[in-house]
């Protein structure tokens, strides 16, 4: 019996490296890798794996955190947003050219698959928003005829934001190929004939927050919520798209009753 | 701020240390964390006490493992960036443990991270990954072979082609 008591076993070993075993198992297992110089050689590995892991990694958690994840930010873009988007257009107008303050910080896209769904979006920007005649297929004063179809089309209930607030109508949309598939296309308008689209298909990507990418002219926020991609293409302004993004994103949001995760 | 919004933000550096090792980029840790805040933020109502801690490493393990597996899905549009390896030329030990965690399964790492890094108990881990202690005590087992596997051969390594 005493037999028993000291077989050590491999989950013995980490255990005692991680200081999570028992207080009377401590003295055997010191008692035993004093006679059996492999074990003893390989906790003696591991302590030194957990060593140079600390020693590579440990130092990160007493630098100060990058702005973008700051809560207070991260809690304003979500619940202050239609305010201070609303605030930061006026001011756009007012002065003209001067620096939004909400948007600043926002990170620089990561490569990832929305990479395929942002360029696809892009272009059809690019293809659409220069169209005088035909820029869409269903105009925006047939909203919930528009919105009814694309989403049958997709296969997932879609909403075209509403953006009045930010001073866009709702030109329309219409169907186009995706990566994935029938891709909704929404079409914007602002007071001075300036053009912002919602490009929106499903996909099998994780959640994301706002990313933001940026050609010469042109630039695009897109994320993903619910198993669908949206990207928000405009002109190159930064905030203002930021603001505008956001908006639409605060409002697919809400469709949906809170779920976590 | 509220009592919530404080417990997450005074989370957020070892998120940060977490997800850095998780991923060995710094861009992509980052993105991680942020997309882990916003998870939590929005999901405050679904919060009934508890460990903020735990459940915010229990947010970013998921987000990194939907991540990986949408990499694998889209090959071509995840390139390999090593720069958290290839930048830590001085100090050779770091350049070994970076490449050796590389090399380990997904679970494996995680376990282990939490455990030697975050200093989770293996209950906690258990509950993060949502699997019994046993599998957890196995995974750091795994991976501790494994990583002294690593250390411990001589020949130059071979970047493996994921």
């Amino acid at each position: 019996m005493i037999e028993r008591d000291q077989i050590v076993s491999e989950d013995e070993l980490n255990a005692y490296v991680d200081g999570e075993l028992p207080a009377d198992r401590r003295g055997v297992i010191e008692a035993w890798l004093a006679t059996h110089p492999d074990d003893a050689a390989k906790v003696s590995a591991w302590r030194k794996q957990v060593e140079l892991i600390r020693a590579r990694y440990g130092a990160l958690a007493d630098e100060k955190p990058p702005q973008q994840l700051s809560i207070a930010r991260l809690t304003r873009r979500r619940y202050g947003a239609m305010v201070a988007a609303a605030a930061a257009v006026v001011a756009a107008f007012l002065i003209g050219g001067v620096a939004g303050w909400i948007a600043r910080g926002v990170e620089a896209a990561a490569p990832s698959d929305l990479t395929v769904f942002t360029a696809d979006a892009l272009d059809a920007y690019r293809l659409y928003v220069v169209e005088v005649r035909h820029p869409v297929e269903v105009p925006g004063d047939q909203r919930p005829h528009l919105v009814e179809w694309l989403s049958k089309r997709v296969g997932s209930p879609l909403r075209a934001p509403e953006l009045d607030k930010m001073g866009l109508k709702l030109v329309g949309g219409r169907l186009l190929p995706g990566p994935t598939g029938a891709t909704a296309f929404f079409m914007y308008e602002g007071p001075s004939g300036e053009r912002f689209t919602l490009y929106c298909g499903r996909t099998s990507d994780q959640e994301t927050a706002l990313r933001y990418t940026a050609g010469e002219h042109n630039a695009a926020y897109y994320w993903v919520d619910q198993n669908l991609a949206y990207v928000l293409s405009g002109p190159a302004e930064r905030d203002k798209l930021h603001d505008i993004a956001q908006a639409a994103y605060d409002q697919i949001d809400q469709r949906r009753p809170q779920q976590g995760g | 701020m509220s009592e919530f919004g404080e417990r997450i933000e005074a989370a957020i550096p070892a998120l940060r240390r977490y997800a850095r090792a998780l991923t060995r980029d710094a861009e992509t840790a980052d993105d991680i964390v942020q997309d882990t805040l916003v998870r939590a933020l929005r999901s405050e109502h679904l919060f009934h006490g508890g460990d903020t801690r735990a459940w915010l490493y229990t947010i970013l393990t998921n987000l990194n493992r939907n991540r990986l597996r949408a990499l694998s899905r889209r090959p071509i549009l995840a390139p390999i960036k090593d720069e958290d390896a290839a930048t830590s030329g001085s100090e050779s030990g770091g350049r070994d443990i970076a490449r050796a965690l590389d090399e380990l399964a997904e679970d494996q790492r995680s376990a282990l991270l939490l455990v030697v890094l975050e200093g989770l108990t293996y209950r906690e881990v258990a509950e993060v990954q949502g699997v019994p202690i046993g599998t957890v005590m196995s995974r750091l087992s795994r991976a501790r072979t494994q990583i002294k596997a690593y250390l411990d051969d001589e020949r130059p390594a071979l970047r493996r082609v994921k």
